[in-house]
């Protein structure tokens, strides 16, 4: 079986993004492979810049945010898009749009962030996952 | 941060929040040679656990944990 995780990241937020770009490092520094799966406000965030300056937080837990963002300033937390970034610098680390969702935005790849491998239908994705032992639904 | 002395890799990652210390040790490991020792600087709580559980998964030698008020010195020996 591959030491895989897989994810797929359907929210847009940025306190969902979070723990999927601390997941991935944390996965890569295991020796693990990451697949992350990109769909609706998942891939919204992906677009050509909104990983710099999409600061949308769960409405749930809006009277948190102020604070959260104020002590993640403060204590000098790296972007979740950084730390990103630096997993797929140290290992592996794949990043699929979904091809649906796209076609639904009437978007192509090239309207998305440089940091999207491609674009793969779910059929692909999921019986990639199927090998693998971890899948995380974010 | 990393500073060279002579005989070990200092990496500071005072302040960092998990896994960045990790993080930071294993992007050390890859650079430094078998035998050198690499000692990373943690304040991170997570970092008690995560970093002697990588350490011994990969196939290195904690070398010892100083604790220091304030953070912890992780000492490692890179072995293959």
């Amino acid at each position: 079986m591959p030491n895989r995780m897989s994810m797929v990241v359907f929210s847009g937020t940025v306190d969902k993004l979070y723990p999927a770009a601390i997941m991935a490092s944390g996965a890569v520094a295991m020796g693990m492979d990451v697949e992350i799966f990109l769909t609706f406000y998942g891939l919204d965030a992906f677009r050509k810049g909104m990983p710099q300056t999409n600061q949308k937080m769960d409405v749930n837990y809006a009277e948190l945010a102020p604070m959260l963002a104020q002590l993640m300033k403060e204590k000098n937390v790296p972007s979740w898009y950084d730390m990103l970034l630096k997993a797929k610098e140290m290992g592996h680390v794949r990043v699929h749009a979904c091809a649906m969702t796209l076609d639904l935005m009437g978007l192509k790849k090239e309207h998305l962030d440089p940091i999207i491998d491609d674009v793969v239908g779910v059929g692909e994705f999921v019986s990639n996952a199927k090998e693998g032992e971890i899948t995380l639904f974010l | 941060m990393a500073v060279s002395t002579e005989e070990r890799i200092i990496l500071d990652a005072r302040g960092s929040f998990c896994p960045g210390p990790l993080m930071e040790l294993i992007r050390g490991i890859k650079q430094a040679t078998v035998g050198e020792t690499i000692e990373v600087w943690s304040s991170d709580q997570g970092s008690r656990k995560d970093i002697p559980f990588w350490i011994q998964k990969a196939g290195h030698e904690l070398v010892e944990i100083v604790e220091v008020p304030g953070y912890a010195r992780f000492v490692v020996k890179k072995l293959r």
